[in-house]
């Protein structure tokens, strides 16, 4: 089959490699019909996630059709449409039953990798490096997914892919990231980075009640997305300063709620954040925290901060003093999947919301490494890119 | 913990964590460290149970009376000597039925990767063979010197051993109902010469690694009914 391969910082190909096969007895094999390129993939592409090795395929955001099932797999029937979340869970460790899906016990083949660099393992996900599992991803024609009884769900027919391909990753980690703030009648929820996890954190606090939402980007085509898209209110950050504006917009008192969806590569223009280019970029630190530290030092007192962007490692300069001093509440990890497909999925099926309206470029398989490059430089206004493995899709820039 | 070996690792990674720069350097040399690491996950050791036991209040606690050969594990591991490993586990089901699975050691290679076979010699003792480097063997007999059904089974093993071990495995219910604390105790006398060789090769640096791997495929075999693996899959060529 053809897949996309990781070789190297700026260096992904798609190659032939051979095709998967059942490896364990829960195991589904799955032929792709639609995938997608995540922000967190260009952490990969951009060399910032440890333990990859030249060959990894990639991709974490796949859905399709069920074409072989493992003999303790009792829930998926070949023929099966499926969307597969990107954590991989075992659905019966003390971590599953408690609905904390990404923190399964028992996925990650690698844990004693994380286990060395954070003293406990979260559960294996699909094209994100060997300390997350090695798992082999889905931006390829066909994949193997473990412990398939647990996370793909059926996608009734009728409903196209697009509509459904994102409850693979971000539009549940955009939801969760809203969720996770808690939102009361009345709040003012700021959220850092207008990507599609941004877009769908927009989406996401207004369905659960927010007053008012502020996007936070450089990116013209982004901000206008949230305001076109969701009636966001919108800060260039290259124009204005986001504190003052931030408090000014809301009477002095700061937004209640704050969400970092920007992650461990954050492209400010502070002084701070030319520090941490400096630092990163001499391998004296490991991620560029320059959104989260805005995000804490904006938040009103007592609110909180949400954090669905990736970090990776040891964060320099965060303003811990503040965020004591205010009483703030941080909630962060990788998203719980299993807890959201389902209405999720519901809310899509009742119109409430339509997850394509992310999706500036179609391209096949074959253009894949183009996407990333495409995605990464912003050309084109690029925001979300799908691939077609099997076609399906000519070529598309909207 | 394994005593001294287990220093070197904790000051290696301390190391590799204490700054940034060195946190890349550190996981670049977990990755390239991997093969080795994959294959201690892998193996599940043959010298856990080759192993011993080790602790000494476990062990005197298992009230030993057997007679004195050269091979004796109480003169080899008296107090704290030897290597000695002491790993535990949270295992999602109950006592009984850990222990129950444990105790029949012919499916031990199940989850203990090192292992090639295990065979029940009678109702105490059993012989075991694992695997070495470059299809080399290392085999011994052990006997079953303590057992307390549902909560204990201690070993020691018998002369003539390549390796002269003893060792426990504990099973003690978890706090609220959230399943069984699964404790194993080790204690081995490294060889020399060409077994020697091999138990390093089994063990490698970490022998502590080794058994919490072992304890680690117990686990996922109980909760998830098997154990989580790439091996196999597709991968691109190399650059």
């Amino acid at each position: 089959m053809k897949a996309l391969c990781w070789h190297g910082t700026n260096d992904v190909r798609v190659e032939r490699v051979p095709d998967p096969a059942i490896l364990n007895p829960r195991d589904a094999i799955i032929k792709i019909t639609t995938t997608a390129i995540c922000g967190s993939d260009l952490h990969l592409l951009d060399g910032f996630i440890p333990t990859m090795k030249a060959g990894d395929i990639l991709g974490h955001e796949f859905m399709g059709e069920v074409v072989e099932v493992g003999r303790e797999n009792k829930k998926l029937k070949v023929g099966d449409r499926v969307v597969v979340p990107f954590t991989i869970a075992c659905g019966h460790c003390f971590f599953c039953q408690k609905q904390l899906w990404s923190l399964c016990d028992n996925s990650n083949p690698n844990a004693w990798m994380l286990e060395k660099l954070y003293g406990y393992s979260g559960s294996g996900l699909f094209g994100y490096s060997h300390m997350m599992g090695g798992y082999a991803g889905g931006q390829a024609e066909y994949a193997r997914v473990p412990f398939a009884d647990v996370g793909p769900m059926k996608i009734p027919d009728g409903i196209p892919d697009e509509k459904v391909v994102f409850l693979t990753d971000i539009f549940p980690t955009g939801y969760m990231a809203a969720e996770n703030c808690s939102i009361e009648p009345g709040d003012t929820v700021a959220v850092w980075g207008c990507g599609p996890v941004g877009q769908f954190a927009i989406k996401s606090a207004y369905l659960l009640g927010a007053e008012r939402v502020i996007g936070i980007d450089e990116v013209p085509a982004r901000l206008r997305m949230a305001q076109e898209q969701s009636g966001a209110e919108t800060i260039n950050f290259m124009q204005e300063d986001v504190f003052e504006k931030l408090k000014d917009m809301t009477g002095g008192m700061g937004p209640d709620k704050c969400i970092d969806a920007v992650g461990l590569e954050a492209h400010g223009h502070t002084l701070d954040s030319y520090y941490d280019k400096v630092k990163t970029a001499t391998f004296m630190a490991t991620d560029r925290p320059n959104a989260l530290r805005q995000a804490i030092h904006a938040c009103r007192k007592g609110g909180i901060v949400s954090i669905p962007g990736v970090y990776g490692g040891f964060l320099d300069k965060i303003p811990f003093g503040a965020a004591f001093s205010k009483g703030l509440t941080f909630k962060m990890g990788q998203t719980h999947m299993m807890r959201y497909l389902k209405p999720l999925l519901d809310l899509v099926e009742q119109g409430a919301i339509d997850p394509s309206f992310v999706i500036t470029h179609r391209l096949p398989l074959d253009r894949a490494a183009e996407g990333y490059k495409t995605f990464r430089d912003e050309k084109e206004h690029c925001i979300k890119v799908v691939l077609k493995p099997h076609g399906g899709a000519s070529p598309t820039v909207h | 913990m394994t005593s001294e070996v287990n220093v070197a690792d904790v000051e290696r990674w301390a190391s590799a964590l204490g700054g940034a720069a060195i946190a890349a350097y550190g996981i670049k040399q977990l990755t390239d460290r991997s093969p080795a690491g994959a294959a201690l996950a892998a193996a599940g050791t043959a010298l856990i149970v080759r192993g011993a036991t080790g602790h000494c209040p476990m062990y005197s606690a298992a009230g030993i009376n057997t007679a004195n050969g050269h091979d004796d594990t109480r003169e080899h591991l008296a107090g704290a000597r030897g290597v000695n490993v002491e790993e535990a586990v949270t295992i999602n089901r109950t006592a009984a039925e850990l222990y129950r699975v444990w105790r029949d050691f012919e499916q031990l290679p199940r989850f203990m990767a090192y292992l090639e076979s295990v065979r029940q010699l009678d109702q105490r003792r059993s012989h075991w063979i694992a695997k070495g480097p470059a299809g080399r063997h290392v085999e011994w007999d052990a006997e079953i010197i303590n057992e307390i059904p549902d909560e204990l089974i201690g070993w020691r093993t018998l002369d003539g051993a390549d390796v002269i071990s003893a060792g426990s495995v504990r099973f003690v219910p978890a706090p609220g109902g959230r399943g069984t604390q699964v404790r194993v105790r080790m204690q081995y006398d490294p060889p020399g010469g060409k077994v020697g060789a091999a138990v390093a090769w089994i063990f490698g640096k970490e022998p502590s690694q080794t058994v919490l791997e072992d304890l680690r495929h117990f686990k996922q075999l109980m909760e998830a009914g098997e154990i989580p693996t790439t091996a196999g899959q597709p991968r691109g060529g190399k650059s």
